[in-house]
């Protein structure tokens, strides 16, 4: 079963979330794809076993093979080739890797080469085991990575999944194919307005979901108001506390330091699991 | 005219609130928000839209089902995981690469425009305002954020502004980085936590390999104070100015619940009055700094 963390706006509580909720169950594999910063790796003690490059391809052109026709620069959606009459110019960086350009040449003069982005890295934290990505600084595209990340999900266990913040592909990325999304928000203005782009894209993507309020008891009551009134099932509330945001900030999962906690997780994950149906 | 890029790594340090007062307490400012796919500074500062510009993003392959064959090609050669088993086209995951087109041996497959979002150039009472609205989980933010800067440069000329203010996204991707090329300036915005200060690191690198000089704002800083000095003698070794130190308090969830910044709202309180002199010395060094 695969429950992904998400939520539109930044810093809500998604990793605390996951990692709490993670550390509260058995036979689990937590999944870090935010992978521009990721965290969930700070708040563990992480034996690393596997490290990996992840490469992305792009094209690379055989001048000598080329005859400038063009048809690759016409082709490409994303104008990542320029051809000139003299010599074709690839902008690695507007390059989505679709590797059509290598099926349109003519004269079989474009090759892919492999260039590096990030990484990937395998771990455990005692039983729990973790998968984290890391784009790196000045990539443009995170889903590469993402994608990476997701081709180590151990279907026969608990994955949880926690997805970076926003509404475009690498929160799409990130929560595709999930049983359920637990949305994290905060019960101000910005956490409502955000949520909304997030239901949204959940009901387009046809994934059950359920809301996670932190922080509750700041802000105003429109996030409870909108949940009720479109029948959004809150499956917890995490209270506004210093003490929490102490832990946090101090790279402590709460639930280690507040045991009382850990019961709510388990709680809150059979509610995850009946509404998912498994 | 100079460019100022609000960023911060992790999210929900605090941008959009730091952005909205500087939109308040400048003069003759464009302010951008290029958090195209959470847009939020507009709670705050309540643009009138002047004029909306459909955002023509990715494009979306369509399939004429009485030409296809259901021979898989296509599926088979899509690199984005886009064509299901029973040959259908899924438009979340279609990148619009037109590989499927190309394949296809009966020519059944085409592009079709797809509107991903909307621009907008908007009014404030505090001037004028770009902005934009990415369609829920459509791709090519990056895009929309480059259209959102084009838009503030053209009303900045026209208003004869001296500065525009950019409000990032959070992470260090591709919206991000159409966010800070070529501008004057960059203002992480962090928080003293152990995320804080690992996000803080890698958006000071994103800054420094696009060339972009870095200032550095510690929100919240009284919610662990060791960590703000370890953020704090970071940037002493790494000759970074810190701008700001603000303080935790309630009065800012406030301001934004009553949809104002909070330098309008609680002008006397301790925030604002921080955020006040941050502003001071962002134009200072926005001022010293080359052209």
């Amino acid at each position: 079963m695969i429950v992904a963390i998400a939520s539109g706006k930044g810093g809500t509580g998604k990793t605390t979330v996951a990692v709490n909720m993670a550390l509260s169950l058995k036979d689990v594999q937590l999944l870090d794809c935010d992978v521009e910063e990721p965290n969930v790796h700070l708040l563990l003690h992480l034996n690393i076993n596997e490290e990996k490059t992840v490469y992305v391809s792009t094209p690379q052109v055989n001048e000598e093979l080329c005859d400038h026709c063009g048809k690759c620069g016409e082709f490409c959606q994303y104008n990542a080739i320029f051809v000139s009459p003299e010599k074709v110019l690839v902008f690695r960086e507007l390059c989505s890797s679709c590797g059509g350009c290598v099926i349109v040449c003519p004269r079989k003069a474009i090759s892919e080469e492999q260039h590096r982005i990030g990484a990937l890295k395998c771990g455990s934290a005692d039983d729990l085991e973790v998968v984290y990505g890391e784009l790196n600084v000045g990539e443009p595209m995170a889903v590469p990575v993402i994608s990476e990340v997701k081709k180590q999900i151990k279907s026969d266990k608990i994955v949880i999944l926690d997805s970076p913040p926003g509404t475009s592909c690498p929160a799409i990325a990130s929560v595709k194919r999930s049983d359920f999304c637990v949305l994290v928000t905060e019960p101000t203005p910005f956490g409502l307005h955000d949520l909304k782009i997030m239901v949204q894209v959940l009901k387009d993507m046809e994934i059950p979901f359920g809301v996670v309020v932190n922080r509750a008891g700041i802000g105003d009551k429109r996030v409870y108001e909108y949940c009720e009134e479109k029948n959004i099932p809150i499956l917890l509330e995490i209270p506004h506390r210093r003490k929490i945001a102490e832990f946090y900030s101090k790279g402590v999962p709460f639930s280690l330091e507040m045991p009382e906690w850990k019961p709510k997780f388990q709680k809150l994950f059979r509610e995850v699991r009946k509404l998912a149906g498994k | 005219m100079k460019q100022l890029t609000v960023l911060s790594g992790k999210g929900g340090t605090g941008k959009t609130t730091i952005t909205a007062s500087f939109a308040v307490l400048a003069k003759n400012t464009v302010v951008a928000d290029c958090d195209v796919d959470a847009p939020d500074l507009h709670m705050l500062l309540h643009p009138k839209v002047v004029k909306t510009q459909e955002f023509k993003g990715a494009k979306l392959a369509v399939i004429d089902e009485e030409k296809c064959t259901k021979c898989g090609e296509c599926r088979e050669k899509c690199r984005f995981d886009a064509i299901t088993e029973d040959i259908k086209i899924d438009s979340i995951s279609c990148e619009g690469c037109g590989v499927c087109v190309v394949v296809c041996a009966v020519s059944a497959i085409s592009l079709i425009e797809r509107i991903s979002g909307h621009a907008y150039i908007s009014k404030t009472k505090h001037g004028f305002m770009a902005h934009a609205m990415l369609s829920p989980g459509e791709a090519n933010s990056g895009k929309l954020v480059t259209l959102v800067r084009q838009n503030a440069r053209i009303l900045a000329e026209k208003e004869h502004s001296g500065l525009i203010v950019i409000d990032g996204s959070p992470g260090i991707g591709c919206p991000v980085i159409a966010s800070v090329t070529g501008v004057d300036a960059g203002l992480v915005v962090t928080e003293p936590t152990m995320s804080g200060i690992h996000d803080l690191e890698r958006a000071l690198q994103l800054l420094k390999h696009f060339g972009v000089p870095p200032l550095v704002c510690v929100n919240m800083y009284d919610i662990n104070r060791d960590n703000a000095d370890r953020i704090m003698s970071f940037c002493r070794e790494n000759s970074i100015e810190v701008v700001g130190k603000i303080p935790f308090n309630p009065v800012v969830t406030e301001a934004m619940v009553n949809g104002k910044s909070i330098v309008e709202f609680a002008p006397e309180s301790d925030v604002a009055i921080e955020i006040e002199n941050m502003w001071k010395k962002i134009l200072s060094a926005l001022e010293h700094g080359s052209d």
